[in-house]
């Protein structure tokens, strides 16, 4: 069986896949779980992924946004934001 | 105070009649807030323009959490700056809503301190509803109520704030203790309740039984109601005493029974079980004469959902009967099979019940393991949605020795 990565090492891909999909699209978080298990196979799985975007989010690298469904997204000012 | 209120002739209409009026509310909350004046004015301008002025969703929320916190902005800021941001938080309301007094007076206390005051007493997913609160505000208030032991409920693409009738606690006919069912399933799920993670909301609603008080059948995407598999208990004399009293069986309750398995012949009472409906009509109309059974548990429904993309769904049936005993792991690991299969083929903002509807009930139910059984069938004469693989083998074999 194939070395699991850690749980930082999967926050970091998320977090680049992320940043990349930044002003393309929203990614969901089972987007972000289907593309590691796509991409790192035995590697990976569902709660090594869960567990990594939490750690993602409660690290304020990213966040959770909601536009019509819930998205994970890299902290921006929200556009329709009264500051 | 009463002088700086502006003139709202639109919505004062709305305060005309014997009910209760939220334009009352929110003036009597104005004397001491700011933002509620506000919210009186940019609401009389959303009536004389029929237009919304607000906006809804976002980034707003508290750490750690992907739920519980609807942010919503007006797009008037200048005119009415008390209210430019007026976020909403959902909280985890008790099983049953019940409350203490000092448990409701910290919550006000403490949305008095950080928000507008205004509340929403319930959302209806069942939560408390604070309205109106600036974003810099969402994290002391968060913290506060945890202090007080409240947390947050959620909101989209999660589990709901599970919600329950007041069960065992009030009810006779209630079949299992709903408030101990809701309880548990919201703390196994507190993941899942903080963290959205599915294609779109999952509600669950535990209704203690068939009356169906929370009306899970048509508010949750799973409904777990309350039901009986052995025979309805009767009193032969309260029944004798209905009909002495006045009561006119054979109108109120016989013919109206929608599994016609009731007789009444003048003197006595007699229900065929094996076609009863277990509607609660008979037992409704009756309450002193007739019981639900003692072999009770509850029926597990799925697919109700209000119309957004598709029209409204009532739920149908998934688990005629289930004895419902703690931990119900045997439910958890069918929600468990159901959220893997629907994350993994489920589309954005797509339902439950409109995925079940996409795939076909046979498909679904094949991947989550679950045997057909005739009581699935949502409507009497419906075309059967499953096909048995045996009779097609049956048949193969047939013809092949053909």
């Amino acid at each position: 069986m194939a070395d699991m990565l850690s749980i930082d090492e999967v926050a970091d891909i998320m977090y680049e896949m992320v940043k990349e999909a930044t002003g393309m699209r929203k990614l969901k978080p089972m987007d972000l779980t289907k593309n590691l298990i796509e991409g790192y196979g035995e590697k990976v799985d569902k709660k090594l992924c869960k567990n990594a975007i939490r750690k993602l989010i409660e690290s304020e690298r990213c966040v959770y946004t909601y536009f019509g469904g819930s998205y994970i997204e890299l902290p921006h000012r929200e556009g329709a934001a009264n500051d | 105070m009463a002088d700086d209120f502006p003139k709202t002739p639109l919505i004062d209409e709305l305060e005309k009649g014997p009910w209760p009026s939220f334009v009352t509310e929110i003036k009597m909350a104005a004397k001491d807030n700011a933002a509620p004046k506000d919210l009186l004015g940019l609401l009389e301008q959303s009536y004389d323009e029929k237009i919304c002025h607000w906006k809804h969703g976002g980034i707003v929320g508290v750490l750690g959490y992907g739920g519980g916190v609807i942010g919503r902005y007006n797009d008037l800021p200048e005119k009415y700056p008390n209210i430019s941001h007026f976020h909403t938080m959902r909280i985890n309301q008790p099983s049953g809503w019940y409350y203490s007094t000092e448990a409701l007076r910290k919550v006000c206390n403490i949305w008095e301190k950080h928000g507008s005051g205004l509340t929403n007493m319930h959302g209806s997913t069942g939560d408390i509803i604070l309205l109106g609160c600036t974003t810099d505000e969402l994290e002391p208030t968060f913290q506060d109520l945890a202090k007080e032991g409240f947390d947050i409920g959620g909101s989209g693409s999660d589990v709901r704030t599970p919600s329950c009738c007041l069960g065992k606690s009030r009810c006779e006919w209630a079949c299992y203790d709903t408030m101990a069912a809701c309880y548990d399933f919201t703390q196994e799920f507190q993941d899942e309740i903080h963290r959205p993670a599915f294609p779109y909301k999952f509600k669950f609603k535990f209704s203690g039984c068939p009356n169906d008080c929370v009306a899970s059948i048509a508010r949750s995407d799973m409904s777990i109601i309350g039901t009986w598999r052995d025979d309805i208990r009767m009193d032969k004399d309260a029944i004798t005493d209905y009909a002495s009293n006045g009561m006119d069986i054979q109108k109120d309750v016989v013919d109206l029974c929608p599994g016609k398995c009731i007789d009444w012949d003048g003197k006595e009472l007699s229900i065929d079980n094996s076609s009863c409906l277990h509607c609660m009509h008979c037992i409704n109309a009756m309450p002193k004469a007739l019981r639900p059974g003692t072999d009770t548990g509850a029926c597990i429904l799925l697919g109700s959902k209000a119309p957004i993309i598709e029209g409204a769904f009532l739920s149908s049936v998934l688990i005629p009967f289930i004895k419902m005993e703690p931990p119900y792991q045997e439910i958890k690991d069918l929600v468990e099979e159901m959220w893997d299969l629907w994350c993994e083929e489920g589309k954005n903002r797509e339902r439950i019940g409109e995925f079940i509807q996409r795939m076909g009930m046979g498909n679904f139910l094949e991947e989550i393991g679950v045997e057909p059984v005739a009581e699935m069938v949502a409507h009497p004469r419906e075309n059967p949605y499953v096909f048995y693989e045996e009779y097609y083998e049956e048949d193969d074999e047939e013809e092949d020795g053909d």
